[in-house]
């Protein structure tokens, strides 16, 4: 690993303080990511400013009816969360379904939406890529692009977005709070993550001076109707192929509100309103699933080893909705799809 | 930052080694090293305990795994200097005098390895899993072990081992 410098951050507005003082420094929460990424030669800071004694642990009612979960919660502290479990068990499965407990228990609730791409390119540093290195190329359009992108990809970068947890957040309309030198802001959880265009070297739309302070859950959990269906090549610690988040509101057979989004897809974690919309106001069954299925599919594309993952995703969505629209949620240890 | 002469005679920067105290298998042992020493390296070559075993060092096979504070983790993603007053427990702090700890006993008897080297992971996971108190069938067990990988494939050993301790403690 490269060497750098070490700090730690007394308060927010301390970390906001160093973080600004050094373009080339990162923070540092649970190191899952960004420790490996160090290993590689592929993140390569200067100086690392560890946050892990700022006061982000707690996960809390709000005056609305919501949950704030601070950005330092473990993600296994916040999947087994009552709150969370109870009200919001899209969110809880969502977690269980990505890497190892091991891991869950180190990563943070901002690290996971800061995670980048695996992308094996981005990885190899001896190959050309765009995220990577600007301008040099993407090795993946043209190579193995079996884990890559069917939704929003550009010439410049057909990676995914690996987090389970954040396909979760985009359905329930999360929102961020993040800090900065000239005060907080709030980011919509659809507005957080970039589609590649011709930077995608940035993820997201957090400035390198801002840090993530909290994310927040609207009050309406869809605790009774929803699914979290991950599809990877081992049943277990994998990244997803395609996964799933469905929610669905439901008046007798009827759908009231619906929430649609998907991982393994695209840049970032693909939520979309116009599929959502088409099951609005429908009745919940197959025809119904289907169509939104393909409303949200129609501009996919896919390469020369991912092309499957279309129809994959198409028949993904209409199982999950099913699963959802029975109240029989997709389970994080038998694994059998049903 | 500390400064030295490269061999052009140009004074470079050198980040500062850092003193870390950490209560290792309830002795406390007080190490300065570098920020980027991880938890594992600082475990194996500063502190002669080698029972921890560095498997992919990218956190992907679990041989890494030990307890900090009480939870499992993967020790090689864990820089060390971010560790400072925490309390680690490893495989070799399991076993009590001259009595092993039951996941140890268990993995023995129900011959759950081959080669050995993912063993000591294994068991500081199967801790960690039984500290946590969430799994309960076999398919829990299962599905919560997964960030521990053994090459030979002697899961259902493992799967059974661990059983055999769930009813013990």
């Amino acid at each position: 690993m490269i060497n750098f410098a070490y700090a730690r951050a007394t308060d927010v507005a301390d970390a906001v303080r160093r973080i600004a003082a050094d373009p080339k420094a990162k923070f540092i929460a649970g190191g899952t990511n960004l420790i490996d990424l160090m290993k590689e030669d592929v993140e390569r800071p200067t100086r690392l400013i560890d946050i892990t004694r700022l006061p982000l642990k707690a996960v809390e009612e709000t005056r609305d009816g919501g949950v704030r979960i601070g950005a330092l919660v473990p993600n296994s502290d916040l999947a087994y969360h009552p709150l969370v479990a109870q009200r919001y068990p899209l969110l809880t499965s969502a977690i269980l379904a990505g890497a190892s407990q091991q891991l869950r228990n180190m990563a943070s609730t901002g690290g996971n939406l800061l995670q980048r791409t695996r992308c094996c390119y981005f990885y190899d540093v001896t190959t050309p890529c765009n995220k990577r290195q600007p301008g040099s190329g993407c090795s993946a359009i043209n190579g193995l692009n079996r884990m890559h992108a069917i939704l929003g990809a550009s010439e410049a970068c057909i990676a995914t977005h690996p987090s389970d947890m954040g396909v979760a957040l985009a359905a329930l309309e999360a929102k961020v709070h993040v800090a900065g030198p000239s005060g907080e802001r709030a980011i919509a959880f659809a507005d957080f993550h970039r589609l590649p265009g011709d930077m995608p070297e940035r993820d997201t739309n957090l400035a390198h001076d801002e840090i993530v302070t909290a994310v927040e859950l609207p009050p309406q959990g869809f605790a009774a109707n929803y699914t979290y269906l991950k599809i990877r090549d081992r049943l277990s610690y994998a990244f997803a192929l395609v996964s799933i988040a469905a929610a669905l509101e439901l008046e007798g057979g009827t759908i009231k509100e619906a929430r649609l989004a998907l991982g393994g897809v695209a840049h970032k974690p693909w939520r979309d309103k116009a599929a959502e919309a088409a099951l609005r106001g429908e009745a919940a069954n197959r025809a119904a699933f289907t169509r939104a299925a393909d409303v949200l599919l129609r501009e996919a594309r896919g390469y020369a080893h991912n092309s499957f993952k279309i129809e994959f995703a198409r028949r993904g969505i209409v199982r999950a909705l099913t699963q959802a629209a029975q109240g029989t949620p997709q389970s994080q240890s038998d694994k059998k799809i049903r | 930052m500390a400064k030295t002469s490269t061999a052009s005679g140009d004074s470079i920067a050198v980040p500062e080694k850092m003193p870390v105290t950490l209560t290792v298998n309830g002795v406390e042992r007080k190490l300065t090293l570098a920020p980027w020493t991880t938890l594992l390296d600082a475990l194996r070559d500063r502190l002669d305990l080698t029972g921890t075993k560095k498997g992919c060092d990218h956190g992907q096979c679990g041989a890494c795994t030990v307890l900090v504070n009480g939870r499992r983790i993967n020790s090689c993603l864990a820089l060390a200097v971010m560790q400072d007053g925490a309390k680690v427990t490893t495989i070799e702090g399991l076993a009590t005098d001259d009595t092993l700890h039951a996941l140890q006993q268990a993995f023995i008897d129900h011959d759950a390895f081959q080669c050995g080297y993912c063993t000591p992971g294994q068991i500081c996971s199967a801790a960690g899993l039984i500290a946590e108190g969430k799994a309960k069938t076999a398919d829990e067990i299962r599905e919560l072990m997964s960030g521990n990988v053994c090459r030979c494939g002697a899961y259902p050993n493992i799967l059974a081992a661990i059983q055999q301790a769930m009813g013990r403690s």
